[in-house]
C-alpha cells in the first residue's frame, strides 16, 4: 500500500473496515510522520504516542472480534490544544496554562473517543485563539508547509499545518472569526465552521462565547463531513447547542462529489472582494466561479451592506467576551502561579503578577479592549452599538439568502505572509478575517476549500457560506467544485506543495 | 478594631420622633434543590470541602453552565407568593469582579431582566395589624464560595496570614427579593423589618423551595436604612448594613442605625454612603468599604445561556398548585378554631399551630387541642427541655386521648396519667389505659358494693343525709373514688349514693 500518510480519512477508513491495514500501523505511520517533519512545521504542542497507539491497538483488537465499528474507527486525528482532554496537557497555547492537565473531556472529544479515533496529539495555536498567524501561541511558531517561513494562518494554525505536512489525516479546529478556514485556505486545506450550536461548545476554552464553533479541519470536503457528522449534535451540557439532529453531511459531499449543481443559486458578495485582495485571489475565485456554472449552476451577485462594519463589530463583541472569559486564569485554582517579588502576596496581588507573566501581548491587548467596551457609560457606545450592527448583519444574511442557496468570497485576503509582517500591526493582522467574521457575527455555517494557487505560488482559499442549519449545503456545493478543480488540476492540490525535508 | 471606638448615638425614641426612618431589604434565599444553579454538584449542606463541585463550579476552562429547571420552577413559585409579574423572557448577566471566592471572576446573576418584578407581600405585625411591603424584584443568582481567613484574630481577611476556599457553596441557586422603600412605618420600621424577613422565612417553608433556616445562612438580609426629616421630605442617604441574620439582629440592626444616623444628622454631618458590618456581639454596625456609584461591575448578558422563557402554561399551572401562604392560613385557622388573637399568637409562637391542626383532624375539639398543646404538653417540653414537634407523641395520639375523655372513658385526671404513660414510651393511649386499668367503672354493680362498704362503716353520716342535711354526701363520693382508685364517675355515685340512702 502506498504512503498511508497520503491518504484521505475516507480512504483510510475504507483500508481498516476491508482489513487491509491496521489501525496501529496508519497511527505508527502518521507518528512517524510527525517525528520526521514537526521539528521543521512545529504543528504539535504535544504529540501522545502511547495514548494513540492504546486506541489503534483496541480498535484493531475489537474490529477483530467482529465489533460493529464507527466508519472513522481507527483512523488518527490532531486536536487543537483550546479543546480540553483528560489526561493531556491543554494549555490554549497560553503560558498561563502551562502544565496543566484537564480532569475532564470536551463533549467532542468524548465522541471521538467514543468513536475510536487515535488522538495524536494537541496542536499549536494562536494563545486563546486569537490571532491570524499562530505567531501569538506561546510556545513558537508553526510554519507553513508551503513555504516554512510563512505563517500557516491563525489561530488553528497548528491543525491546518499538521494535516498539509501528512502527519494527521483530520483535524479539530475553532473558529471565532475565522480560526479554521483561513488557515485552511493558507495552507491548502479544507475547513469548517459548522453552524452556531451544532457543535457543543463544552470542553472548548472559550474566547467569545456567542462566536466560538469548533469544526473540522482535514485535506478533502467528505472528510469534513465524515468528522462533523461525528463531533455534530446536541449537547445538554451546551445550552446553545442546538436540539436537533446533525444534518445529513456525508450524503450531501457525495452527491456534490458527482459534479452536478444544476438549480444551485450561488451568489457572490459584493463587499467582499475587489480592494485589499491579492490579484492571484481575485483570478482564483473567478475561476472558480467558473467551473460552478460549468456544473450547472446560477452565480448571481448579492449586496450585504453592512459587512463592512463586521470588523469593527467584531473587535468590541469579541474582547468583550474575551476579557470576561479570561477572567478564570487567575493562579489561584489551576495554572501558572505567580507570587509578587516584592511587597505583600495577597490574592489579588497573586492574580495581577499571574495574568501579568502568563499572558501574551495579544491577549492583554483584547482584554483591555473589552474591559474598556463593556464600562459603565461606555457599554451602549460600544458593545450595546457593536450587537446592533450585529442584527444588521445577520439581516443582510437573511436577504442574500432570499436571492442565493449559498454564498461565496475569497476566504482571506491574501496568500500566507511571511513572519513578523504583521505582528507589530494589529490593524492589519485583523484585516486577514474580514471575508471569514461575518459569518460568525451570525451564526451561519460556512466552508473554505482550496482553489489553487496564487500568482506566489501560495495556495488560496473559496469560501462557502449557507443559511444556519443548513450545512449539508456547503458540502455538496464545496465536493462539487472540489472535483471540478481536481480534475483541471489532475489531483489534489498537496501534490503540488513542496516535499517537506525527513529529518 | 474601629468598632470599638466610641460612636455617638441618639436615643432611639427621641431619633423617631424627629426623624423619618425608610428602609429597604435584600433578602438572598438559599433554594434547597438537589442540585447547583448551573451544574449537576449536589448540594448537601455540611460536606467536606471542595468535595460537592464540577468543572462549572470550579470554573474550569471550557467548562459550561445549564440553566437549573427547578430553581426556576422555585424562583416563579416565590414570585408568584409575592404578587410579582413573572417575566415572559429574562436573562442572566455576568457580573464580573475578582475574587477567590468567585471561581470564574465573574458572578452569573439576573441583573437587569429578573424572572418576577412589581409585587407585594402583607405582613402581620405583632398586633395584628398588616403592613404593606412592595417588592421591586425577585431574581436568581448563584452563591459564592466561602472563605475562611486563618490566622487573624478577628477571623476577617484583615491581619489573617492565609486564606482557605470552599467552592462547596459556589454555584448554589439563590434568590435574591428586593424591596421598594419602606415608608410609612415610622417608629416601628424595626418590628417591619423583622417581620417582613420573618413573613418571608415563613413563606419559603410554605413554598418548600428552601428549608429557610437562618443559623445555616439559608436566608441573608441586607438592611438599607436612611432618615428624612418628615415623610415629606425627599429621601436621605442610605447605608446598607449586610449580613443581618437573625430576627432580632434585624430588628436591633435598624434600631442601631436610627440612633447613629440621627446623632450623624443632628451633628450637622451627612451620612457616608457606605455598606456596614453588623457585630452580633455588640450589636453595633462599623463602616466597611464605602459604597461609590464608580464601582464597576461591566455588566453583560451571560452569552453561555440562552434566555428563560417560562410558558404562560406553566407559569399558570405553577400559580394553580401553589399552597396556602402562613398568614392567610393563620387567618382562616383562627376564624375556624374560635381563638382570641392572644390565644393565637400563642399557639404560633409555640410553633404548635401544625400540631394542634393535626389534633383536631384526629377528632378533638379545637379547645381542647390547645389545652393540652399549650398545657400539659407545653410544660413537658419545658422540662425535657426539648421542643414541643420533639415530644414523644404525635398529634394523633392527643386526640385519640381527648376522644377517650369525650366518650366518658377517662377523665380529666386519668387522661393526663395515660398522657404520662404514653410520653413514657409505654404505648398508645388505648394501649395504656388497657396496661394501667385506667378506666372509668361504668358497671353499677362494683360501685354499690363499694358504696354499700362506705356506708356501712359510716352510720352517722347516713341518719344526716336521710334528715336532710345532704352537705357530707361529698365525703362519701370521695370516699367511694378513693376506694375504686378514681374510676368511678363521680356523677354516677353521687346518684347511687342517693338512691342508696333515699
Amino acid at each position: 500500500m502506498s504512503d498511508l500518510t497520503r491518504q484521505s480519512a475516507a480512504q483510510l477508513a475504507a483500508h481498516l473496515a476491508a482489513g487491509e491495514v491496521s489501525s496501529v500501523e496508519v497511527t505508527q505511520a502518521h507518528l512517524d510522520r510527525i517525528a520526521a517533519v514537526d521539528t521543521d512545521v512545529h504543528a504539535f504542542l504535544h504529540v501522545s504516542t502511547e495514548s494513540a497507539l492504546a486506541t489503534a491497538r483496541d480498535i484493531d483488537a475489537r474490529r477483530a472480534a467482529g465489533e460493529d465499528l464507527h466508519p472513522l474507527a481507527g483512523v488518527p486525528i490532531a486536536v487543537k490544544d483550546v479543546v480540553v482532554t483528560k489526561g493531556l496537557p491543554t494549555t490554549a497555547g497560553s503560558k498561563i496554562l502551562e502544565g496543566w492537565i484537564p480532569p475532564y473531556d470536551a463533549t467532542l472529544v468524548e465522541k471521538i473517543k467514543a468513536a475510536g479515533l487515535p488522538i495524536l496529539g494537541k496542536t499549536n495555536m494562536d494563545e486563546f485563539a486569537m490571532g491570524s498567524s499562530t505567531e501569538h501561541s506561546a510556545y513558537g511558531n508553526t510554519r507553513n508547509p508551503w513555504d516554512l517561513d510563512r505563517i500557516p494562518g491563525g489561530s488553528g494554525g497548528g491543525s491546518a499545518a499538521a494535516v498539509a505536512a501528512f502527519e494527521a489525516p483530520l483535524a479539530i479546529g475553532t473558529d471565532t472569526g475565522g480560526s479554521i478556514r483561513q488557515p485552511g485556505a493558507v495552507t491548502g486545506t479544507v475547513g469548517v465552521k459548522p453552524t452556531y450550536g451544532g457543535v457543543s461548545r463544552y470542553g472548548l476554552i472559550a474566547m467569545a462565547s456567542s462566536l466560538d464553533q469548533a469544526g473540522p479541519v482535514t485535506r478533502t470536503v467528505l472528510d469534513s463531513a465524515l468528522l462533523h457528522e461525528l463531533i455534530g449534535g446536541h449537547d445538554p451540557r451546551d445550552s446553545t447547542s442546538l436540539n436537533e439532529p446533525v444534518p445529513t453531511l456525508v450524503d450531501a459531499a457525495r452527491q456534490g462529489a458527482l459534479g452536478d449543481l444544476t438549480g444551485v443559486r450561488v451568489g457572490v458578495v459584493k463587499e467582499l472582494s475587489g480592494e485589499g485582495y491579492q490579484a492571484g485571489v481575485s483570478a482564483r475565485f473567478e475561476e472558480s466561479l467558473e467551473l460552478l456554472k460549468s456544473a450547472g449552476a446560477e452565480v448571481v451577485e448579492v449586496s450585504c451592506p453592512h459587512f463592512v462594519n463586521a470588523l469593527a463589530a467584531y473587535y468590541l463583541i469579541m474582547p468583550a467576551e474575551a476579557s470576561s472569559n479570561l477572567a478564570k486564569f487567575d493562579g489561584m485554582r489551576f495554572g501558572l502561579r505567580v507570587e509578587p517579588t516584592e511587597g505583600p502576596v495577597t490574592a489579588e496581588r497573586v492574580m495581577s503578577a499571574t495574568r501579568g507573566a502568563g499572558f501574551g501581548d495579544e491577549v492583554k491587548r483584547r482584554v483591555i479592549l473589552g474591559t474598556y467596551a463593556l464600562s459603565a457609560g461606555y457599554y451602549d457606545a460600544y458593545y450595546g452599538s457593536a450587537q446592533k450592527v450585529r442584527t444588521l448583519i445577520q439581516r443582510d444574511f437573511a436577504a442574500a439568502f432570499e436571492k442565493a442557496d449559498v454564498l461565496v468570497s475569497p476566504t482571506a485576503p491574501t496568500t500566507a505572509f511571511k513572519f513578523g509582517e504583521k505582528l507589530d500591526d494589529p490593524l492589519a493582522m485583523y484585516l486577514n478575517d474580514v471575508a471569514t467574521i461575518p459569518a460568525n457575527l451570525a451564526g451561519v455555517p460556512g466552508l473554505s476549500l482550496p482553489n489553487g494557487l496564487s500568482d506566489d505560488g501560495l495556495p488560496v482559499g473559496f469560501q462557502i457560506l449557507a443559511p444556519a442549519r443548513a450545512d449539508e449545503r456547503l458540502y455538496r456545493v464545496g465536493a462539487a467544485l472540489e472535483s471540478a478543480l481536481e480534475n483541471v488540476w489532475g489531483g489534489p492540490i498537496l501534490d503540488q506543495a513542496p516535499e517537506l525535508e525527513i529529518r | 478594631m474601629s468598632h470599638s471606638a466610641h460612636v455617638d448615638l441618639v436615643d432611639y425614641d427621641e431619633a423617631v420622633a424627629r426623624f423619618d426612618p425608610v428602609i429597604g431589604i435584600e433578602v438572598h434565599v438559599e433554594l434547597g434543590t438537589r442540585t447547583k444553579m448551573f451544574c449537576a454538584a449536589e448540594v448537601e449542606f455540611g460536606g467536606a470541602p471542595n468535595t460537592q463541585t464540577t468543572p462549572v463550579s470550579l470554573g474550569l476552562p471550557g467548562a459550561l453552565p445549564v440553566v437549573n429547571g427547578k430553581a426556576v420552577e422555585s424562583a416563579i413559585k416565590i414570585g408568584l407568593a409575592l404578587n410579582c409579574s413573572i417575566a415572559e423572557s429574562c436573562r442572566f448577566a455576568r457580573k464580573n469582579y475578582f475574587y477567590p471566592d468567585v471561581p470564574k471572576n465573574f458572578q452569573t446573576s439576573q441583573y437587569d431582566e429578573p424572572i418576577a418584578f412589581d409585587g407585594y407581600l402583607d405582613v402581620e405585625l405583632d398586633d395584628g395589624s398588616i403592613f404593606r411591603v412592595e417588592i421591586e424584584r425577585a431574581h436568581m443568582e448563584e452563591d459564592a464560595g466561602k472563605n475562611t481567613h486563618v490566622g487573624g484574630s478577628t477571623g476577617r481577611i484583615h491581619g489573617a496570614d492565609h486564606s482557605l476556599v470552599d467552592y462547596n457553596r459556589a454555584g448554589i441557586p439563590l434568590v435574591e427579593i428586593v424591596t421598594r422603600p419602606i415608608e410609612g412605618a415610622g417608629d416601628r420600621a424595626p418590628e417591619v423589618a423583622r417581620a417582613y424577613v420573618q413573613t418571608l422565612r415563613d413563606m419559603f417553608r410554605a413554598l418548600d423551595v428552601s428549608e429557610a433556616r437562618m443559623e445555616r445562612g439559608n436566608v441573608r438580609a441586607d438592611v438599607n436604612l436612611s432618615l428624612r426629616a418628615t415623610p415629606e421630605s425627599p429621601l436621605g442617604t442610605r447605608t446598607e448594613t449586610k449580613n443581618v441574620n437573625s430576627f432580632r439582629s434585624i430588628e436591633r440592626a435598624v434600631r442601631y442605625e436610627v440612633s447613629r444616623q440621627a446623632a450623624v444628622l443632628d451633628a450637622g454631618k451627612t451620612v457616608t454612603q457606605e455598606t456596614r458590618h453588623w457585630h452580633e456581639d455588640t450589636s453595633t454596625t462599623t463602616a466597611g468599604r464605602v459604597k461609590s456609584d464608580a464601582e464597576d461591575y461591566r455588566y453583560f448578558p451571560e452569552p453561555d445561556l440562552v434566555p428563560v422563557e417560562p410558558s404562560r402554561a406553566w407559569v399558570e399551572e405553577i400559580r394553580a398548585t401553589l399552597p396556602e401562604m402562613p398568614a392567610d392560613r393563620r387567618r382562616r385557622l383562627q376564624g375556624d378554631w374560635g381563638f382570641s388573637d392572644p390565644e393565637m399568637r400563642d399557639v404560633v409562637n409555640a410553633g404548635a399551630l401544625e400540631l394542634i391542626e393535626t389534633t383536631i383532624a384526629a377528632g378533638s375539639s379545637p379547645a381542647a387541642a390547645r389545652k393540652w398543646w399549650m398545657g400539659e404538653l407545653a410544660r413537658a417540653a419545658k422540662t425535657t427541655e426539648v421542643e414541643l414537634a420533639d415530644l414523644p407523641v404525635t398529634p394523633e395520639q392527643i386526640g385519640q386521648l381527648q376522644s377517650l375523655v369525650d366518650s366518658g372513658r377517662i377523665n380529666d385526671k386519668m387522661a393526663r396519667q395515660v398522657l404520662e404513660g404514653v410520653l413514657a414510651g409505654e404505648g398508645s393511649p388505648e394501649e395504656v389505659v388497657v396496661a394501667r386499668g385506667l378506666e372509668i367503672v361504668s358497671d353499677d354493680g362494683p360501685l354499690l358494693e363499694a358504696i354499700d362498704t362506705v356506708l356501712a362503716a359510716q352510720p352517722d353520716i347516713v341518719e344526716k343525709i336521710r334528715s336532710g342535711n345532704l352537705g357530707p354526701i361529698g365525703a362519701v363520693i370521695g370516699a367511694v373514688m378513693k376506694a375504686t382508685r378514681g374510676q368511678a364517675d363521680a356523677g354516677r355515685v353521687r346518684e347511687l349514693v342517693v338512691e342508696r340512702i333515699g
